[in-house]
């Protein structure tokens, strides 16, 4: 039943990647919710025209700080173009879960946060 | 009590939903039969516009809606020409603030507000001291929600008291009487604004008896239709504010080089009004009068005072319940902390159990600020709920603790 709270959610969230403050990143953002009290802050390192290795902290909801974590592997080496391009069906595909308009804001905080950082770095 | 069974066969939703434990009527109550089938009696049968035609629909359709203008005025102690239809308590709030508030305060002006209002108690009236160089003071709170208010506050200066009578998260019920009569002794021309949001679907409320200026609440949360709201008005102030939106319905006369305003109430209902809902508030307040606003209360003080001892007996320290410990002192709203589980994650668990409840700052960020949590989980209940639904909030709150470790 417990869709949204999946073994590879939970473990997401309970056991952060990429967790922690980046020392040299070229590039963080913070970003909030201040609707829950959702909190990001990511670090990007750049390579080029990709993105080598993102870190992040912050505290939240089971679905921000999981998408945050996932995010931080799944992106890991790939095109900076490729990633602004990416978009909320992105993000539901690689979470596997359905999410309401309201709860997707979580999803997709983390996400905003990296696009910004690579925005802000380009 | 009230036998919550019995009072479920009204509602309709509870057929299509016959699982649903709704928690959160805090936000908007469910609507019973009568007040649906009055909307569909309306769109069925008169659906015409009011105060315009001379054919016998349109007699009905303005004959309905000012009947529900009396049956409010009568619910709450006043007159019918004092009591004004808008689309909510926000509006309600920013018509004083606009109609009046911009005439009376100035720089040399105080206007006085909660740290426990709802934003729209809050921000018209800290817009209107930024626009108007007037000075806004804040009367704070206590460990456990309570108001820590002290007639010193009111000066020759304080143009605007606006205050909730019940607080949408700490359950406080303000002893607003009280209050309004220590404003009134230490300035008698203070303007007190009452928002009535979640004291008029939920105690007997009179505004004669109060002695307010203003009172606004919300159709929605009171089993009535979305979209209409009451703002009730002494009849002087309604005559000396300004209009509020202009246009039609509003006016008496229009002339190229002038317009003549009607006289209050319909001066502040420009426009065509939410006719079917307005006519359908008038059931709402026909059942909640059919129950009774004491009962309705007793209802809702035995339930949040078996909830209070209840969560507290089951999770302990574990759990941090905002607002007065006594149930005498509160309404049936139990804004939450759970462990160290964020209130996201606590709401969607607990609807995966069908157990509808809110999570966040409930629109009172200010609030959140003092109590020092960026959100909270809210459980509230009305006349539908009952024990039951309390222990399926625990068994919700175990299956938490369960999924989340
Ligand atoms: C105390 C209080 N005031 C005002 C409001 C605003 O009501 P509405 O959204 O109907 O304008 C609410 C609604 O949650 C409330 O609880």
């Amino acid at each position: 039943m417990m869709d949204l709270y999946r073994e590879y959610i939970l473990n997401h969230y309970q056991n952060p990647r990429n967790f922690g403050k980046m020392e040299g990143a070229d590039s963080s953002v913070k970003l909030s919710n201040p609707l829950c009290g959702d909190e990001v802050k990511v670090y990007v390192k750049f390579e080029g025209e990709k993105v080598s290795k993102i870190n992040f902290e912050g505290k939240g909801c089971v679905i921000s700080q999981a998408s945050a974590s996932i995010l931080t592997e799944e992106l890991k080496g790939k095109k900076k173009e490729e990633i602004l391009s990416l978009d909320k069906n992105f993000m539901l595909k690689l979470l596997r879960i359905p999410l309401g308009p309201n709860r997707l804001k979580c999803a997709l905080l983390p996400l905003e946060a990296i696009q910004k950082a690579i925005k802000n770095g380009l | 009590m009230f036998d919550s069974q019995k009072i479920k066969k009204d509602f309709p939703i509870f057929e299509k939903h016959p699982e649903l434990v709704y928690l959160d009527s805090t936000a908007t109550s469910l609507k019973p039969r009568q007040v649906i089938d009055k909307l569909v009696e309306y769109y069925t049968q008169y659906s015409a516009n009011v105060f315009r035609g001379i054919y016998k629909i349109s007699e009905k359709a303005t004959e309905e809606f000012e009947k529900t203008r009396e049956k409010i005025a009568q619910f709450i102690g006043a007159k019918p020409e004092e009591v004004i239809f808008v689309r909510n308590t926000t509006e309600a709030i920013n018509l004083v603030a606009y109609s009046l508030g911009r005439k009376i305060v100035d720089k040399s002006s105080e206007i006085v507000v909660s740290l426990m209002e709802h934003h729209s108690n809050f921000v018209p009236w800290q817009q209107l001291a930024f626009e108007n160089g007037a000075r806004l003071k804040i009367i704070n709170i206590d460990k456990q929600g309570r108001l820590l208010f002290s007639p010193e506050m009111i000066t020759r200066r304080t143009a605007i008291f606006a205050l909730t009578y019940v607080s949408n998260v700490l359950g406080t019920i303000n002893p607003v009487k009280k209050i309004i009569k220590q404003v009134k002794k230490a300035n008698p021309n203070t303007i007190v604004i009452i928002d009535g949001a979640q004291a008029v679907p939920h105690l007997k409320v009179d505004v004669k008896e109060l002695a307010c200026d203003f009172l606004a609440f919300s159709s929605h949360k009171m089993l009535g239709p979305t979209g209409v709201g009451v703002l009730w008005g002494k009849r002087e102030l309604l005559e000396q504010a300004f209009p509020f939106l202009y246009g039609g319905e509003m006016i008496r006369e229009v002339r190229l080089e002038e317009t003549v305003f009607k006289e209050p109430p319909y001066k502040f209902e420009a426009g065509t009004p939410a006719i079917g809902e307005v006519i359908a508030l008038a059931s709402a307040v026909e059942y909640l009068e059919k129950l009774g606003m004491e009962k309705v209360r007793e209802h809702e003080k035995e339930l949040i005072s078996y909830a209070l001892e209840r969560l507290k007996e089951e999770f302990g320290e574990k759990i941090t319940i905002f607002g007065p410990e006594e149930a005498e002192e509160r309404g049936g709203v139990l804004a939450f902390k759970f462990g160290s589980y964020h209130p996201h994650d606590i709401a969607q668990i607990l609807d995966s159990l069908n157990i509808a409840v809110r999570a966040g700052h409930h629109c009172a960020m200010p609030l959140h600020q003092a109590l020092k949590v960026e959100a909270t989980t809210r459980a509230s209940f009305y006349i539908y709920n009952d024990k039951e639904d309390v222990e399926k909030l625990i068994e919700g709150l175990r299956r938490v603790e369960k999924v989340l470790g």
